[in-house]
């Protein structure tokens, strides 16, 4: 195991979430998208920590944090599609261009 | 045997997370996306963080069973009856995350990544509790405030009718202001 092939495994991992991001209409699957790229980002976290600085915690910490970001990014994704939902049954966004410009 | 391991969950999260954005189904998106965040969780268990790799598989299966009812509540075609495709400025997306990954790719490869110094702790799992309540404390704050702003602001914008709407804004109505009369006298 090489720290190289985690990273490579991480960027893969983050491309396609970046990928998804970009290019998914549906609110939820935007989502997907950004919880892809977390954990990427939670996969290289993990490897350098193991592969480059296992005496220090640092880097277990920063893959808490980045689970936690993800936990949070979903639980306001979905509120912030109730409240569209709700107000103009809208689930796209291309629907909700608003504040485009 | 380790690196066999690495590749094949590595090559599992990958495929399961470019699954996530080819089925037809929102709901098999979602467990696409679970296998993707269990093959990740196995790779750190690899690298010696069971705490994180076991944390990951428990919050993630949670996730994504709350996200199926989701998929189910708002989206059209859960069940992928028939073909599924909505995306926008599909070559845009697609070159520019192919950009991404041959930066990153480049980055990982080329990089000269300083080289291993020191060993883990003994009882990793102790010694992350005691860093997060000692000399990670700040962390664990943030992560404590973020929290529950978080519950506070996504229960705030997914109420429908809070008890501002219906009594006003300085709670000054003795009867609530209701589009259809009646309940139960709250």
């Amino acid at each position: 195991m090489s720290l190289d092939l985690f990273l490579l495994i991480a960027a893969a991992l983050f491309s396609v979430g970046l990928y998804g991001a970009l290019s998914q209409q549906s609110v939820v699957m935007i989502m997907m998208g950004l919880e892809l790229m977390v954990n990427g980002v939670m996969l290289a976290g993990g490897a350098y920590w193991w592969f480059v600085a296992p005496a220090s915690l640092d880097g277990q910490v920063l893959v808490l944090v980045a689970l936690v970001v993800m936990a949070v990014e979903m639980a306001m994704g979905f509120a912030v599609t109730t409240a569209i939902f709700r107000a103009r049954d809208v689930d796209l966004t291309d629907s909700a261009a608003d504040l485009r410009g | 045997m380790e690196l066999v391991l690495a590749v094949a969950f590595g090559i599992v999260a990958v495929a399961a997370a470019v699954a996530v954005f080819v089925v037809d189904s929102m709901a098999r998106a979602t467990y696409a996306l679970l296998v993707s965040f269990l093959a990740v969780a196995a790779e750190l268990v690899l690298l010696g963080s069971a705490y994180l790799g076991v944390l990951t598989v428990l919050m993630m299966t949670v996730e994504m069973a709350v996200m199926g009812v989701f998929m189910i509540m708002y989206m059209m075609n859960p069940a992928g009856l028939m073909p599924m495709s909505m995306v926008h400025n599909k070559r845009g997306a697609l070159s520019i995350a192919i950009g991404t990954f041959v930066v990153l790719g480049a980055g990982a490869l080329l990089v000269p990544w300083p080289s291993r110094t020191g060993e883990p702790p003994a009882e990793l799992t102790r010694a992350l509790g005691f860093s997060l309540m000692g000399e990670h404390m700040l962390a664990m704050i943030v992560i404590g405030v973020a929290l529950l702003a978080t519950m506070i602001s996504a229960v705030l914008l997914a109420t429908d009718r809070g008890r501002y709407d219906r009594y006003g804004d300085e709670l000054e109505r003795d009867t609530p202001r209701d589009p259809v009369a009646g309940g139960v006298g709250r």
